[in-house]
């Protein structure tokens, strides 16, 4: 029971949604079912909340060093839940004004609205950013001309990096308008580090993404059979877990 | 403490008491908005007939202060000051791993589990599943706008119940049956990417792909550029097919076409690379934007 039932919700989930992309009369089924997964998957927001306060309750109670940090998580996070639940500062809907739960959670103005414009958003936005300053001293460590395809793939890093910035226009404006050999249709202008950026994107970027997006799409395919199949069942993880 | 953590910490303190009685002076880092007045009478038939009055506010630029309307907002300027905090904290990482850094990242943590559980409970729990099974009283609390007389969705009791088995797993004794809503949430997810991923990606790459190595345009005239520019992708995505096609030993011909396609790839890699860190530039240039537009002003 603890692993045939499983085995069988997932399939039988798994073949009727394929099934409602082949057979019109299960598309209903197939959009009950993606309801389902939208609210079971809230729930597991809900389960991860759970996991979060376990994991740093822990922490506190066993006086671990940096407990205090979990406790400055637990008190972020039980001040964002209230306010967010509770509508914090929530007008009513204008249409339906005698309803004081009827506004939008994340209205202007709202405390809610606050913690997410002046913190969440500064600090995400932030923390991303910092990748800037790792991922180029990354780059200017591992860079290295050291073959053929380390050479290709700097030298592309590059032109693409300087083509769309002013930095490829300042370096290339001076080339001419002019053609080259004869009647070609090709211009020194054609070489402006912008428009060569372009036709790297355009292509000989294009088929390497292709295959890999192929790639990727039969792996998902296989990965996705095994699983429905029972051939994979690492998701239900071992017996002594249970 | 050591020599250098000591002048780095003064700095920091110096370099911050600096920047505030700069911005003080300057009156700087203040956010002013215009109230906007909102009046809305009961919608209901059943309501009693009462107008309901409460104020909006819209934040306006500085310049417009003295303007009628238009007040200081404290909660918006320590919002503000609040985010350059948060920023400067993040960015002082830079130096090394810091209680200042340490302290924002613990917020961060709570402040996005927080956040992810009311969007989730607003969005999902509430309007697709209380909505579904209490139309009533969803109605009379949440939803004013919703159909009178909507019909109880006992469909909806499915995933509550798979909900509740979910969050069994919090639980000290039993928890293998959250197995059962993984095993609905892993097959919905195998389902809905199996077709997905096949009918967008595999089939729509390689339809894209079939395409004329000659292209003549309609006055029959031969279009090299075009045909260059199609051979390439052809034979590129070949190429590179060639090369994750591992049953085969990469040795003779085979062995050209997958260097080839390694080519093409490294190509790809060198792109995305120098995207990723325009990207990472972009938003490095909106932060440093909001400390010295908005925070700043200068």
């Amino acid at each position: 029971m603890k692993r045939t039932i499983p085995l069988f919700i997932s399939a039988v989930t798994g073949f009727v949604l394929i099934c409602t992309a082949f057979i019109p009369k299960f598309v209903d089924w197939g959009n009950d079912a993606m309801a389902w997964f939208n609210i079971l998957a809230a729930f597991a927001f809900i389960l991860g909340g759970g996991n979060l306060l376990k994991m740093q309750l822990q922490k506190i109670s066993a006086q671990q060093p940096g407990w205090g940090y979990s406790a400055v998580t637990l008190i972020a996070f039980f001040i964002t839940l209230i306010v967010g639940l509770l509508k914090v500062g929530v007008h009513p809907n204008i249409n339906f004004p005698e309803y004081a739960w009827s506004g939008d959670y994340l209205a202007e103005g709202s405390t809610f609205w606050w913690l997410f414009e002046y913190i969440f958003y500064p600090l995400s936005a932030t923390m991303f950013a910092l990748l800037a300053f790792y991922i180029s001293s990354a780059a200017f460590r591992a860079f290295r001309a050291k073959n053929t395809e380390a050479t290709i793939l700097l030298l592309i890093a590059v032109i693409v990096l300087l083509g769309r910035t002013y930095a490829g226009v300042w370096l290339t404006s001076w080339l001419p308008n002019e053609p080259i050999l004869g009647n070609s249709g090709i211009t020194y202008s054609d070489f402006h580090l912008s428009h060569l950026s372009e036709i790297i994107m355009d292509d000989f970027t294009t088929p390497g993404m292709r295959a890999i997006t192929i790639g990727i799409a039969l792996g998902v395919a296989s990965t996705s059979l095994k699983v429905l199949l029972g051939v994979d069942r690492s998701y239900l993880g071992s017996d002594q877990e249970a | 403490m050591k020599q250098s953590t000591l002048i780095w910490t003064l700095l920091m303190v110096f370099g911050g008491l600096g920047l505030l009685s700069i911005q003080i002076f300057r009156s700087q880092g203040a956010i002013y908005v215009r109230e906007v007045p909102v009046e809305a009478q009961a919608s209901q038939p059943e309501s009693p007939e009462q107008v309901y009055r409460w104020s909006k506010y819209q934040q306006v630029p500085a310049t417009e202060k003295g303007e009628p309307g238009v007040s200081f907002s404290l909660s918006r300027t320590i919002g503000l000051w609040v985010a350059a905090f948060c920023t400067l904290a993040i960015f002082s990482f830079l130096y090394g791993d810091n209680p200042l850094y340490k302290f924002t990242e613990s917020v961060f943590v709570g402040v996005s589990a927080g956040y992810a559980m009311v969007v989730a409970f607003w969005t999902e729990i509430v309007t697709n599943l209380f909505a579904k099974l209490l139309p009533g009283l969803a109605r009379i609390s949440f939803f004013p706008d919703m159909e009178e007389g909507a019909q109880v969705s006992w469909l909806y009791l499915v995933p509550l119940v798979l909900s509740v088995l979910l969050l069994w797993r919090l639980a000290p004794k039993g928890n293998w049956i959250a197995r059962w809503p993984l095993a609905f949430f892993i097959g919905a997810t195998a389902g809905i990417r199996l077709i997905s991923y096949l009918e967008a990606d595999f089939v729509g790459q390689i339809q894209n792909t079939i395409m004329p190595f000659i292209v003549f345009d309609s006055k029959g005239s031969f279009l090299w550029i075009e045909s260059l520019r199609n051979s390439i992708v052809i034979v590129g995505v070949l190429s590179c097919m060639v090369y994750f096609f591992f049953s085969i030993e990469h040795e003779g011909i085979v062995k050209y076409i997958s260097r080839l396609g390694v080519w093409f790839l490294m190509v790809t890699f060198g792109a995305s690379f120098a995207y990723t860190v325009m990207g990472r530039i972009a938003l490095l240039s909106g932060r440093l934007n909001f400390l010295f537009n908005d925070w700043l002003g200068i």
